[in-house]
């Protein structure tokens, strides 16, 4: 068994910075590369994409960065998993099969993770006695069964670690957990058992940290950005694994960023419910046990953390279009900045009633007076110029194409020293809305396919 | 006892999940956990944010790190996708919640 292992984070989200997993190969020792693709809305955009072509929808740039990092990963011995395989994780294994073959890598395992997606199973599970209610809720999805536009089964580190075991140094995936594609290296190098809970949670808190990229390296820093070296290359997480179940964050020596207790703190808490209940299809983790200590710069020693069994159920992601919304902005400038956008405001909101138009929710902010703060923050005197940012949301396009323009106009027709407008009509946007779900374990079975390069 | 801004002795973190807003603050000294711990209670917090928050305010203690976790329930103008607001996913409520004032004895020296 190795002493640990090395988890890179390479990416926080899709659209994260571009060569950032490229930096994490080559500047150093890494035993596997992490990276994230997936959010709510993603699964949707890419099942309109599988609808129009069969061969898509999976993260299509995730290809053209393979041509690059592929040869990397093969020369330095790096396992990648990935949930960029998004609602086709078999046709993205394919088109990354094509570029290793074309590549000559002959014997190299690429593997797929599969069978969460359960948009074309709804209806059966539904009649089989599967409620699939809005946790939040308790809503019935028939409610808006016909406005579903995906349906996603979050998997954990189970159908990774098959992938692992039968081979496969690419392993593209759909919906697996954030947390579960750190998890599973874990558990497949150091052969933890599926109910050392403690250890699992250990994992799974290594996850969260890697799961934001450089947010867990010092990027977004409140207590200390001004102090953050070189972010113009900072360095992702990398998570190292020992067996006796305890972590050390790291990030690598030639690049910018910043580890320390403060940067893992703050990541710790990022998005996080109630912190004794981290639920997660592996095991449920208790963030009120983990310790930290700085062992050394940019090294903090995760430790102590306790675990509890998981749950009988997975959580279900579901999609669906609701409406439409659109947001306009102007920028009114000194003398009397807000005292104009506020007229502004007042103006489209009475055309909205001269035209008979009427929406679901329409809604006013201020940029640089109080949009951010709300009720927070304090009243300032006189700015120099102030955004009026006013949205609308509705269900008919026709209405939402009428308010979007309704904007521009101001220009001409309403006060004085007014700018911003060169982005032209505000867009109407589609609402794609998300209901959580919850699914009994033993009603899916996640599959792994793994093809080895010929 | 003195009043000071909470950005003084705390750090935070927020996001979402829906329409509900998360927030960690942190003690930059553990010696500041205790005040945090008395004096950000969740009625507090639900008073400092007034109608940016409609629904309740949970607190949940994280002693191990000093910190302590709010969820500010329907904050978020409907969330996700919905929302017409400008911090859509709430990454700035991090920086409202330290706007806050609390108490500090006297004799300690906070820059």
């Amino acid at each position: 068994m190795k002493k640990f292992i090395r988890i890179a984070s390479g990416q926080g989200y899709w659209g994260d910075r571009f060569d950032a997993p490229i930096d994490q190969v080559k500047e150093g020792p890494i035993d596997y590369l992490v990276m994230d693709y997936l959010a709510e809305v993603t699964m949707s955009i890419m099942q309109k994409q599988k609808s129009r072509d069969p061969h898509l929808g999976y993260a299509k740039d995730f290809i053209p960065l393979m041509e690059t990092l592929l040869p990397l990963l093969v020369e330095k011995k790096v396992t990648l998993i990935t949930n960029a395989g998004g609602v086709n994780p078999v046709g993205c294994m394919l088109a990354v099969r094509e570029i290793a073959e074309r590549m000559g890598y002959t014997g190299l395992k690429i593997a797929a993770v599969y069978g969460d997606d359960i948009l074309n199973q709804l209806d059966t599970l539904i009649a089989s006695g599967n409620s699939l209610k809005n946790m939040e809720t308790d809503a019935d999805l028939s409610t808006v069964r016909k406005q579903v536009t995906s349906a996603n089964v979050y998997f954990g580190a189970r159908p990774v670690v098959e992938a692992l075991k039968q081979g496969a140094q690419v392993i593209v995936t759909g919906r697996v957990t954030d947390t579960g594609i750190s998890l599973a290296p874990m558990i497949h190098e150091f052969g933890w058992s599926w109910d050392d809970w403690d250890k699992l949670a250990t994992g799974v808190i290594g996850g969260h940290i890697n799961e934001c990229g450089a947010q867990g390296s010092g990027g977004n820093f409140f207590a200390g950005w001004q102090a953050v070296p070189n972010m113009e290359r900072i360095g992702f997480p990398i998570i190292e694994a020992y067996p006796d179940g305890h972590l050390v964050v790291t990030k690598h020596e030639s690049l910018g960023g910043l580890v320390s207790e403060q940067t893992i703190k703050e990541q710790l808490v990022y998005e996080l419910g109630n912190p004794a209940e981290y639920i997660t299809p592996d095991c449920i983790a208790d963030f009120t046990t983990i310790q930290l200590q700085q062992e050394a710069p940019n090294r903090v020693k995760v430790f102590g953390i306790k675990g509890k069994p998981d749950t009988p159920f997975y959580k279900v992601s579901i999609s669906y279009f609701d409406g439409y919304t659109s947001i306009g902005m102007l920028t009114y400038t000194w003398p009397d900045a807000l005292q104009k956008a506020q007229k502004a405001d007042e103006i489209i909101r009475k055309r909205l009633e001269y035209l008979g138009l009427k929406y679901e929710d329409i809604h006013t902010e201020f940029l640089g007076y109080n949009a951010c703060g709300g009720d927070t923050a304090p009243s300032i005197n006189d700015p120099n110029e102030v955004v009026l940012h006013i949205g609308v949301r509705g269900k008919n396009f026709r209405d939402m194409n009428k308010f979007s323009r309704e904007v521009i106009p101001l220009v001409l027709t309403g006060p004085p020293t007014v700018t911003g407008f060169g982005g032209g009509r505000p867009k109407v946007r589609e609402v794609i809305a998300y209901w959580p779900a919850l699914l009994n374990k033993n009603t899916v079975e996640p599959k792994v396919l793994t093809v080895e390069v010929i | 006892m003195k009043k000071i801004q909470l950005v003084k002795i705390a750090h935070a973190r927020s996001g979402d999940k829906g329409d509900t807003a998360n927030v960690g603050v942190i003690a930059l000294k553990p010696e500041y956990y205790e005040i945090l711990k008395e004096q950000l209670t969740a009625e507090k917090v639900k008073d400092h944010f007034g109608s940016n928050v409609k629904g309740k305010v949970e607190r949940f203690e994280m002693p191990n790190i000093g910190a302590l976790n709010f969820l500010l329930h329907n904050a978020l103008g409907g969330g996700g996708t919905l929302t017409l607001k400008h911090d859509a996913q709430g990454k700035v409520v991090s920086a409202n919640i330290l706007r806050m004032q609390v108490e500090v004895p006297d004799d300690w020296e906070i820059k």
